[in-house]
């Protein structure tokens, strides 16, 4: 009680300061947040990244181009391939390198099995984020058979490098392909569980319907990218308005939201699973006619096992490539793949040495998670995790 | 695609901004813009709002550290125009001891990355509301992507049982950095990029 009559003066009330995280279940790794709290309102935001710092690109001047693909793994953790995809890209682009049509088609097989990882590791999360525990029960089970599948494939679960310069690293043992055709049939099952506990759940749509909501002037003003401004309404997919690889071959829908609220990006992540199913079909059927070399022989990539017993400029070759590696002409390339969690590119600046002169990795989550005080501002502190599960956030690629 | 051809764009951007840009061209089927720090708000201020452009969204930010040059860093931006499909790449070369405007009242997104740049390269930007550093640790000293920081930094934490805390100590190295010079002017690529301009010389 102060003097003046039982009020309390002004200056009594002050806004609440909170530390959220940096070990925070709801926070998706290592993210520190500094909230400013009006009450219960959320008044400021102040992210503090970096707790997962490695310096990622200032080890990649001092690789060479061959070690520095598997960094790309341990950047967005939870689908790997799609990165690599973005550094061998960069690379070919500068080295004028065609993909063989086998290894094209792998790619774009396990970029889609990427996003689907990707896509139920956070449509579950974000659901356990708002309460819900069954969704990441049943949801990573079936990470679980895709991961099998990326082990079948490079003999890793999560550190795959497997996409190399030139097309993929070896090609896919027998019945892999079949067992994923299997496997597309049963996971539209799977995933019309997840849809039939989540979509329609009370306390899901009041946790995430109007929150955060992103308009397409918002998108554009905050770089976004992916299904952050899907979400709001824009049809914006490099997959389709910048083709790379061969998907200007294949047939699916981007799915697009209407308000740009939580709720409309969890649709879209829905959707875009059923869609990458389609495109993972549609590769297998054109896989099965697709023969020959999975990986361009040349410069870049090591010789057959056969031709090393054979011949001594195979084995030289071989030493010399995973030494030294291959140089890469003089240049400067800016190279972006479709990752599932918006646009992932890689400016690449080469000296004609064997090593990048200078590689920075644009990370689509970055950008996303600068927002967070944007779209926090005004919204309850308990509407903070629901934002940080939609804005689908890694720290392994904000970070680097 | 772009409504109009992208070496039309080039010259519209190079005429209406001439007081910025040096050069305008297409590098290895890239459209890149080469500038000068001067007016460098207009110029993306133009860039964004010119109907032929609408490079409505900053992809990135970053810069590139060449030592040996007198204008030591180059500030590269890279631009989006969803409405044309095309992307842009800016350069920006500066001095070391100089400043770049910064292009937050254009685009909101440029915060963090200039602040990327300021923490990685020691470049400042001007105007720039909160220019601390992002993704080093709290009281980080030097700028790690400069070239002359050296790969393994100068620092190093470790949790000590004594004093019950974490403590930073100079680096130890148990076994020197190997660094392995495949530049040397024997077999090297040096030597190889150097046979090879040759032969297309010849």
């Amino acid at each position: 009680m102060t003097g003046n009559g039982g009020q309390v003066s002004e200056q009594d009330i002050r806004n609440f300061n909170i530390n959220f995280g940096p070990q925070h279940p709801a926070a998706h790794g290592v993210l520190r947040l500094v909230l400013e709290l009006d009450g219960e309102v959320v008044t400021r935001c102040d992210p503090h990244i970096g707790l997962l710092h490695r310096g990622t690109e200032k080890l990649m001047e001092s690789r060479t181009y061959l070690q520095n693909l598997p960094y790309f793994d341990r950047l967005d953790y939870v689908a790997p391939m799609n990165q690599e995809h973005a550094w061998c890209l960069a690379i070919e682009k500068l080295t004028r390198t065609k993909v063989t049509r086998r290894g094209s088609l792998i790619r774009v097989l396990y970029s889609e099995i990427g996003r689907i990882l990707n896509h139920l590791l956070n449509v579950t999360t974000q659901a356990m984020d708002v309460g819900a525990l069954t969704p990441p029960l049943w949801g990573f089970e079936e990470r679980e058979k895709l991961m099998v599948f990326y082990e079948r494939a490079c003999g890793a679960r999560l550190h795959a490098a497997y996409f190399r310069p030139g097309g993929v690293h070896r090609d896919l043992p027998p019945d892999l392909l079949d067992d994923i055709m299997e496997w597309t049939e049963t996971f539209p099952a799977a995933l019309n569980d997840i849809h039939e506990l989540l979509t329609e759940n009370r306390i899901f749509k009041q946790r995430n319907v109007d929150i955060a909501v992103v308009s397409e002037q918002d998108a554009l003003d905050w770089s976004f990218s992916g299904v952050m401004v899907r979400g709001s309404g824009l049809e914006w997919d490099l997959r389709r308005a910048q083709p790379y690889e061969c998907y200007n071959e294949f047939d699916f829908l981007i799915p697009v939201g209407k308000n740009g609220d939580c709720y409309d990006r969890y649709l879209c992540r829905m959707a875009e699973m059923l869609e990458s199913l389609k495109i993972i079909r549609q590769a297998v059927e054109k896989l099965e006619s697709a023969e020959g070399d999975v990986l361009v022989r040349g410069k870049l990539s090591p010789p057959r096992r056969e031709d090393m017993k054979q011949s001594m400029e195979a084995l030289i070759h071989h030493f010399k490539l995973y030494t030294e590696g291959f140089r890469v002409p003089e240049g400067e390339v800016y190279a972006a793949v479709e990752a599932p969690k918006g646009e992932f590119g890689v400016y690449l600046v080469s000296d004609g040495s064997n090593r990048p002169y200078k590689a920075k990795i644009r990370a689509p989550g970055f950008p996303h998670l600068q927002a967070m005080d944007y779209l926090c501002k005004g919204h309850l502190l308990a509407d903070v995790s629901a934002v940080i599960g939609s804005l689908d956030v890694v720290f392994g690629e904000i970070d680097r | 695609m772009t409504s109009i051809e992208g070496k039309d764009l080039l010259e519209r951007i190079a005429t209406r901004q001439s007081d910025t840009v040096l050069r305008a061209e297409y590098q290895r089927d890239e459209m890149v813009v080469e500038a000068v720090t001067n007016a460098l708000g207009d110029l993306f201020e133009f860039l964004r709002s010119d109907p032929q452009c609408r490079f409505s969204t900053l992809v990135d930010i970053t810069a590139v550290d060449y030592p040996g040059r007198e204008r030591r860093f180059e500030v590269v931006y890279h631009l989006l125009s969803m409405k044309h499909n095309c992307r842009l790449r800016i350069k920006v070369p500066i001095l070391e001891s100089e400043a770049v405007p910064s292009i937050m009242a254009i685009y909101p997104s440029a915060n963090w990355f200039e602040r990327e740049v300021f923490d990685m390269y020691g470049i400042k930007f001007t105007g720039h509301v909160d220019l601390r550093r992002l993704l080093t640790d709290y009281g980080f000293e030097g700028h790690p992507l400069r070239k002359d920081f050296p790969l393994t930094g100068y620092s190093e934490v470790r949790y000590d049982e004594v004093q019950k805390k974490v403590i930073y100590e100079p680096v130890n190295l148990v076994q020197e950095y190997r660094s392995f010079d495949f530049m040397s002017p024997w077999e090297g690529a040096l030597a190889m990029n150097k046979r090879e301009s040759a032969e297309d010389d010849g």
